[in-house]
């Protein structure tokens, strides 16, 4: 009962903060919303005992990925003197955001020590033998049953690489660099040219 | 603990094989001095052409083993499906180099990025995991992204990007939204298994939830109304060279999507989608064909077009029996051949600083050069369905193939809407041979792309006069 009730507590937040990311006019508050909603998507994972999928979701997207986000959306701004102002405005905001994750970590925390019969056996049974090693589990799938997937998934990945220098690499015309070959090869005659010259005469001698 | 299995890495041989192309691109760009991509293009055609041979010499004639757990399945239906997006990929490439040269868009990267779509639309052709199925439609959607993307000073062209991403993310994530339905009422992301548990009958409500959202997602990626908005805009906004490529190789990969996704593993649903695909089929027939008629730019009118023939093919789909999709996967083929050679036209007739984008830029072109006004010709036949040409026998079976399920009042739909079709293919014959230009100028272009579309041309005609072989292989691909 009680994990039906996180659930959909999760759930509702869940989509309040998707649709806040796409409604929200200010890209700041969109990013800060998308840090809310892979929050509570980590906390859903919790949930279904994917322990180490959302740790990973925490460490990797709100840890790494969304601080740089919200790095390049404050960059875009680069007037600091705005950013500055607008501190206190945000301020309710990021407060909101960081209660409410406050409060479902609480949950989470709060729902492993509430005995829950059936439902940790249940889950942790899914998970084989290993009584629900989730590291373990994935550890021994990952590269036998989905190796397929993974490597092809790593060829999404190079192509995103790909397409990601194509689109934004730029060589500018008039730009100076060293070719280093050239310079070695360079011979005397290209760089030193004899000129013969009438000395200067002393007349006065 | 679980025993691992090596698996049999023969029966991947096409997709192991373009994966270990791709890298050789990539490197082998770097030491091109020539700035003409020349490596890049001629590694790309190369390993699409032994993809084409490797297809076939894997897959032909077997049963549907699979491999790697099986996510990767190994069938008839997979090879034919790989050696024509493979083949189709390799003639829209044939075409794109001078337009590219003459744009400064000529980079290694482009034929990269085809060689990647490739490997995609290969993934798709033999996935028989939704897992794997959704990373093969992902390795094409991006690859094409980054295409049409390719001139970035050009408004239109990042438009175009812009929407194709945007709608294309939507679509995937449709299309994801149904298949974790898919998985959970089934169990499985295993496409045999899911057929199993499909026609057992539990959470069907739950699984036909997920069925609509899947085929939602595999009506955007084909372009057929009502999800059809992104396709004018794009075709008309990338570059010529990938509108070509992304109007013919892709669709195949669309129908393997369709095929294995849908046909296979929800097969016991096929009352339930065959509804949802006839609205699809009447709506794309309906819309395609009535905004082409209005069109005054070749290439918008192309589109259109092309929306009106994933509709014939969808029609070929609603049939639901193997002569239906036999009739569907020729009318890929054939309709992949005829887009390769229409925006290849358009190719020929631009040059630099210039493209021959509307429909008045064709006119006189029989006196400017009566070969390419021939192949002009063959080309307008062939979508119009006039006997002679491929189109003919495309529009033929699938008829034949909704007569014979009993579809008989789609059939005369489907024949009213391609008479209406005739009416803009015919104007542009009409401006090709009866409207006069002052002093009309020969057209110059080089011999690869002439030799390339005198070739294409001679394909419809050929595959028109003698589609048997073709008709068989794909007959045989359903085991008829």
């Amino acid at each position: 009962m009680i994990e039906k009730v996180i659930f959909y507590v999760f759930a509702a937040i869940l989509l309040l903060a998707a649709t806040l990311v796409i409604t929200a006019r200010n890209p700041v508050h969109s990013a800060l919303s998308l840090v809310l909603a892979f929050f509570t998507s980590a906390a859903l994972w919790l949930l279904v005992e994917a322990e180490f999928l959302g740790i990973a979701l925490v460490l990797v997207y709100v840890g790494a990925v969304m601080v740089l986000f919200l790095f390049v959306v404050m960059m875009l701004d680069i007037n600091v003197a705005v950013l500055r102002e607008g501190f206190a405005r945000y301020l309710p905001l990021g407060a909101l955001v960081g209660v409410v994750m406050l409060l479902e970590m609480l949950l989470v925390i709060g729902a492993s020590q509430v005995d829950l019969p059936g439902f940790a056996g249940e889950a942790a049974g899914s998970l084989g033998e290993d009584g629900g090693n989730n590291i373990r589990m994935l550890g021994s799938v990952l590269y036998t049953v989905y190796v397929y997937p993974f490597e092809l998934a790593a060829i999404v990945l190079l192509l995103a690489m790909i397409a990601a220098i194509m689109l934004t690499h730029r060589r500018r015309g008039g730009t100076k660099h060293q070719d280093i070959s050239a310079q070695v090869r360079t011979r005397k005659e290209d760089r030193l040219r004899m000129v013969r010259m009438p000395s200067e005469r002393n007349n006065d001698s | 603990m679980m025993n691992f299995e090596m698996p049999q890495f023969a029966l991947a041989a096409p997709e192991i094989w373009l994966g270990v192309m791709v890298c050789v691109v990539l490197v082998a760009d770097l030491f091109d001095r020539s700035g003409e991509a020349r490596f890049a293009f001629w590694l790309t055609q190369l390993s699409l052409l032994a993809g084409v041979w490797l297809a076939f010499y894997t897959h032909w004639g077997d049963s549907g083993q699979t491999t790697f757990n099986g996510m990767v399945v190994s069938d008839s239906l997979a090879a034919l499906l790989k050696a024509a997006s493979a083949a189709l990929a390799a003639l829209t490439l044939a075409y794109s180099r001078d337009y590219l040269r003459d744009r400064g868009l000529l980079k290694g990267e482009f034929y990269l990025l085809a060689l990647i779509a490739t490997l995609g639309m290969f993934v798709m052709a033999s996935a028989s995991s939704l897992l794997v199925l959704y990373i093969g439609l992902e390795l094409l959607s991006l690859s094409l992204y980054a295409m049409v993307a390719l001139d970035r000073d050009n408004r239109v062209g990042s438009e175009a990007a812009m929407k194709y991403f945007i709608l294309g993310a939507l679509a995937s994530g449709m299309l994801l939204y149904g298949m974790s339905m898919i998985y959970g009422a089934t169990g499985s992301l295993l496409i045999g298994e899911i057929m199993l548990a499909a026609s057992g009958g539990e959470n069907a409500l739950l699984l036909a939830f997920g069925m609509t959202f899947a085929l939602v997602g595999v009506a955007f990626k084909f372009g057929a109304a009502p999800f059809h908005m992104w396709v004018p805009d794009v075709y008309q906004g990338a570059p010529t060279a990938v509108t070509a490529f992304l109007g013919s190789a892709p669709k195949i990969a669309a129908l393997a999507l369709f095929l294995r996704l849908l046909a296979e593993g929800l097969g016991d649903l096929q009352a339930q989608w065959q509804v949802m695909a006839i609205i699809l089929a009447v709506g794309s027939l309906a819309a395609g064909n009535l905004f082409a008629l209005v069109q005054t730019n070749f290439k918008r009118m192309l589109a259109y077009s092309t929306v009106s023939h994933i509709g014939f093919l969808f029609l070929g789909l609603v049939a639901g029996s193997e002569e239906g999709y036999s009739a569907a996967l020729f009318y890929a083929i054939s309709y992949g051949i005829m887009a390769a050679g229409a925006f290849g036209m358009i190719i020929l007739l631009s040059h630099k600083g210039f493209e021959a984008e509307q429909i008045e830029d064709l006119n006189g072109l029989n006196d400017r050069h009566s070969g390419y006004a021939l192949v002009m010709l063959l080309l307008m036949f062939s979508m119009t369905g006039i006997p002679g040409t491929v189109g003919f026998y495309a529009k033929w079976l699938v008829l034949q193939a909704l007569v014979e399920a009993g579809l008989v009042w789609l059939a005369v739909l489907a024949v009213l809407f391609a008479v209406i079709g005739a009416f803009y293919y015919l104007r542009v014959l009409k401006a090709v041979y009866f409207e006069r230009v002052e002093n009309p100028q020969p057209l110059v272009s080089s011999r690869g792309p002439r030799v390339v579309v005198a070739a294409n041309g001679a394909l419809i005609l050929l595959l028109g006069l003698f589609p048997d072989t073709l008709i068989a292989l794909c007959r045989a691909a359903f085991g008829l």
